[in-house]
């Protein structure tokens, strides 16, 4: 029982100083219906280091690590390089096992880094004001929607067709217990909606993912004007925050809130998470942003320092007013995204975007001239869509046998459209090389 | 500024500008001053090396490539040296006590982060097809099977990014079931939260569609029995209940409360935050609860990062279990695979939605499972222990000088008042800073809101005996102190912290929240 510091001495010098004759008198208040009379006996005893590190890298061993494979899955969650100084400064102590900064004058660290990460998510996104992170894009989004809904007092959201799939669950779910309502397009693989056409009187905002979830990638000028015109808001969501090195900025087009997931940048794909949510908007909405907020102050010797701040809004003050019951932050992943950025900087992540994209335009290429398969994407960044000759479930897993994970069918984002279900979403990124592209052409031409 | 500053050469080396008085630097020893990362800009650096970029035309529909975002740029070593120098700014768990009630601040054990990177969890792609993820899956499952037996609940829910999340996806289980049961939207209006309980248990029951009615404490700290009985009829759709309490008791009439409840149709929601004191050792089932979040990142040590990422798994009750969100685990004859949509063929539609993207906090997971097969069931059921003992002990300590709110023992954590600051001039706030002065993290301050000025303290279990009475006697020092009427020692302190006291009303008053070119 390593991590238990107590002795039996220490335990009985304890126990006269309290006044009792054993630990079993000071539960004297749980009735002895539910009290158990020892350790469970269905769950084993304890371990050593050794005997739990075998058990846990058995499990791990069955499964197949994306980085020991070619791999080009998207989705919403990209393999990209994470530089080694990012996971050592993670886990100093004092960032790891700090807690939420309560007390500032002993917390400047975590405030510090909160604060300018703030910024950087407010440069990228081209926003004025961003929050400390919430727990991940899906969240983040229907976070969105419910802060549109209060700006405006409206009660109607529109989402986008080229909305990744949790997302649209999330906010669903969210609309469903909060109530308010959804209008959501069909699935648009090829980037032809017209959403501005749903835009009315009592619409709070219009939802799009840029770039698209099919990975097409829209000027949302018009449309950000098409919602202003009816007083609704055009919300931008982001799930590949690399994107931003390349792309105009949503904040360019007029967006009025973003919401991205951050996982790109920092964090271990983990099997979907942990991840960091970003969210930004316009500086007159900050009093309605859910999730916590740094702001810059000074101590009493007038030095710059920070706090959260704007906690008004927050349910441990508001309680049943708040503008959401959200309590923790994504600290220590939007610690691993803050510090990913430092390194890149303006000329890195330009870079790494440029390579990304770069890299997708020469595979999209050399798929689009396999016979009977096309590239739907007219615009992208690092991920398109292929429309196979097949079942494209089929052709992943026939892949998967050969090492490749070729990419995401459709049809697990989209079961319910079987017209999907020839469709498949490829990614690529930094980490791929020339000969893993090459090995997925192969293999794609192979089963074919 | 001091008057020994020399003029500043540029904006990054104007330290003294945000530094303290006494040096030429700004520095003190090892307190050592740091600029924003954007101050270090030095354009044309980069702390990366990348390949260079195929000559391929951009493909991007037409948009023209972005401009300038802003970003800084720095070396590796600059940026190595940034985030080191703001960590040793900051107060940690492993550093020394962390005694935040409520907040279960214990150990965060090593081999949990070894374990979580393992490229067999830490490399692995949500989307990959599940042949590929049955290693992650039986993880999965077997930190479902932990849950599930220590709480004697007959399922639980993985997906929760947290506790609040988790509150969030029982009252969802909860309000679907009511809907399922009258074929609508529930008439069930109201949800019954105690005066004393965390604020997200309102904010929860109103992102669920309910109204909240509070119930009151009883004189001992515990929920008035007859008040919340008052309150109960038809129109309840449940009870959150934290237990043990904010107040660090445990609910004596919990099985009454439970059966009281059930016999008017509404259920039973426990706020399982503070599950560090009785877990191994109580079974929530055995208490008739039909709902309960688990903070990994408190009972079972995944560490707290700053504020995160957290993870809140759901215990559900056999009547609940049908309406767990996706995605969730099944068995089929040979794997384990996972049900993600209502599309799924063996789905029968009763899930009430999802909560975040892809499957749960997996790293949270891992760590979560590391940290419990180490313990194991007797060691769990010793941490408990030690953990009430270790509350038990400070309480005795102190209750001399600072009589503890309610009598009797608590559980995991000790609650006190103002009461014995009375007329020093001295309040909770100044006992929290002064004893920053003094090396240790404060106790929780002015929660929960029932107690005037309140303290909490909850010193978990991986606290060893020197380290409380180092903490007990500084606080005792304190009180004495307090009471002997140097008030002017606690209006000023710390004075031996990076910053002194932070002005927060001028943070509200005038929101700087971003940096901005001078």
């Amino acid at each position: 029982m390593r991590y238990l510091p107590l002795t039996a001495a220490d335990r009985a010098a304890m126990l006269a100083t309290i006044g009792v004759a054993s630990v079993d008198e000071l539960f004297h208040d749980v009735p002895v219906s539910a009290r158990l009379d020892g350790p469970i006996k269905a769950l084993p005893n304890h371990q050593g280091e050794l005997a739990v590190e075998r058990r846990l890298r058995e499990m791990a061993e069955r499964n197949v690590p994306a980085g020991s494979v070619a791999c080009f899955l998207g989705a919403g969650a990209y393999r990209h390089h994470v530089p080694a100084s990012v996971d050592y400064l993670i886990q100093r102590g004092e960032f790891l096992t700090s807690y939420t900064p309560y007390q500032p004058e002993i917390t400047q660290g975590t405030l510090q880094y909160l604060f300018e990460f703030q910024t950087q998510v407010a440069m990228l996104t081209g926003m004025e004001v961003a929050n400390a992170s919430l727990y991940d894009g899906a969240t983040a989004c229907a976070e969105a929607v419910m802060m549109a809904n209060r700006v405006t007092r409206r009660k109607k959201a529109v989402l986008s067709g080229g909305l990744h799939p949790h997302y649209c669950a999330v906010t669903e779910t969210e609309a469903r217990f909060v109530g308010f309502e959804l209008v959501e397009a069909a699935p648009d693989p090829e980037g032809t909606e017209d959403l501005a056409g749903l835009v009315d009187d009592a619409t709070s905002c219009v939802v799009v993912q840029y770039p698209s979830v099919f990975g097409q990638v829209h000027d949302y000028t018009a449309l950000a004007q098409a919602c202003h015109a009816k007083g609704a808001l055009l919300i931008v969501v982001v799930t590949e925050a690399v994107a931003l090195g390349l792309l105009p900025s949503p904040g360019s087009m007029g967006a009025d809130i973003v919401a991205a997931e951050g996982q790109s940048l920092g964090n271990a794909l983990s099997f979907g998470g942990p991840y960091v949510g970003l969210f930004a908007c316009r500086d007159k909405f900050v009093r309605q942003m859910p999730g916590r907020l740094c702001g810059e102050t000074v101590d009493a010797d007038g030095r710059r320092g920070f706090v959260l701040t704007l906690s008004t809004r927050e349910q441990h003050i508001r309680r049943e007013k708040a503008t959401s019951n959200i309590c923790t932050n994504s600290g220590l992943c939007a610690l691993a995204f803050t510090i990913h950025l430092s390194l890149l900087g303006e000329s890195g992540l330009g870079h790494l975007a440029r390579l990304n994209h770069a890299m997708a335009v020469q595979l999209a290429d050399k798929i689009a001239a396999l016979p009977g398969v096309s590239v739907l994407n007219d615009g992208f960044f690092n991920e398109f869509t292929v429309r196979l000759p097949r079942r494209a479930r089929k052709v992943v897993d026939a892949l998967t046998a050969r090492g490749v994970l070729a990419g995401v069918p459709v049809s697990r984002l989209f079961p319910q459209d079987d017209r999907l279900a020839d469709l498949m979403l490829v990614a690529v990124t930094e980490t791929n090389t020339e000969a893993q592209m090459d090995a997925l052409c192969w293999a794609l031409k192979e089963v074919l | 500024m001091n008057a020994m500053t020399p003029p500043p050469t540029s904006a990054s080396d104007d330290i003294s500008a945000v530094g303290g008085p006494g040096t030429v630097s700004g520095h003190r020893g090892l307190q050592l001053e740091e600029a924003l990362i954007f101050e270090l800009d030095r354009p044309g650096h980069a702390g990366v090396d990348l390949p260079p970029v195929p000559d391929v035309p951009l493909r991007l529909g037409g948009l023209a490539p972005r401009a300038r975002i802003g970003l800084p740029d720095l070396s590796e070593p600059e940026v190595v040296r940034h985030y080191t120098r703001l960590s040793q700014k900051n107060y940690a768990i492993d550093a020394g006590i962390y005694p935040l009630g409520s907040c279960t601040m214990k150990h965060n054990p090593r081999l949990n982060e070894k374990m979580a990177r393992l490229p067999g969890f830490a490399d692995v792609h949500p989307m990959q097809p599940e042949s590929t993820v049955q290693g992650a899956l039986q993880l999965i499952d077997a930190l479902a099977h932990w849950l599930k037996t220590l709480t004697g609940m007959p399922a639980v829910a993985l997906s929760p990014a947290a506790g609040a999340q988790g509150e969030l996806c029982g009252m969802m289980a909860i309000r679907a079931a009511l809907d399922h049961r009258e074929g609508g939207k529930t008439a069930r209006r109201r949800v019954l939260v105690p005066e004393s309980a965390h604020g997200t248990n309102p904010a929860t029951a109103v992102a669920c569609g309910f109204t909240v009615a509070t119930i009151p404490a009883n004189d001992r700290g515990r929920v008035d029995l007859e008040a919340f009985k008052a309150k109960l009829d038809g129109d309840v759709a449940a009870i959150m209940l934290t237990n043990p309490n904010t107040c660090g008791l445990f609910e004596p009439d919990i099985v009454e409360i439970a059966q009281a409840v059930h016999d008017v149709g509404a259920f039973f929601y426990c706020d399982g935050a503070n599950f560090n004191a009785i877990v191994g050792r109580v079974r929530p089932a055995d208490l008739g609860i039909d709902a309960m979040h688990i903070n990994l990142h408190k009972t079972f040590s995944t560490p707290h990062g700053g504020g995160g990422p957290g993870s809140g798994p759901v215990v559900l009750s056999e009547p609940l279990a049908p309406f767990a969100p996706y995605p969730y685990l099944v068995h089929t004859a040979d794997s384990l695979r996972l049900v993600e949509s209502a599309a799924d063929p063996t789905a029968d539609g009763r899930a009430f939605g999802r909560l975040k993207g892809f499957h749960g906090q997996m790293g949270m997971f891992v760590r979560a499972l590391s940290y419990m097969m180490s313990h194991g069931a007797d060691g769990l059921y010793q941490a408990a222990s030690d953990a009430v003992l270790n509350a038990n002990y400070v309480m005795a300590r102190l209750r001399d000088l600072l009589p503890p709110t309610f009598e009797g023992p608590c559980m995991h954590e000790a609650l006190f008042d103002d009461r014995s600051l009375k007329d020093t001039g001295v309040e909770t706030l100044g006992i929290a800073k002064a004893l920053i002065d003094e090396g240790f993290h404060p106790f929780t301050v002015y929660f929960p809101l029932v107690v005037h000025g309140a303290m909490l303290i909850e010193p978990t279990e991986t606290e060893s005996k020197r380290s409380l009475d180092r903490f007990i006697n500084s606080l005792r020092g304190l009180i004495l102190r307090a009471k002997a009427g140097d008030t002017a020692h606690f209006d000023a302190a710390p004075h031996f912290t990076p910053r002194r006291r932070l002005d927060e009303t001028q943070a509200a008053r005038k929101p700087v929240l971003r940096w901005k070119q001078g």
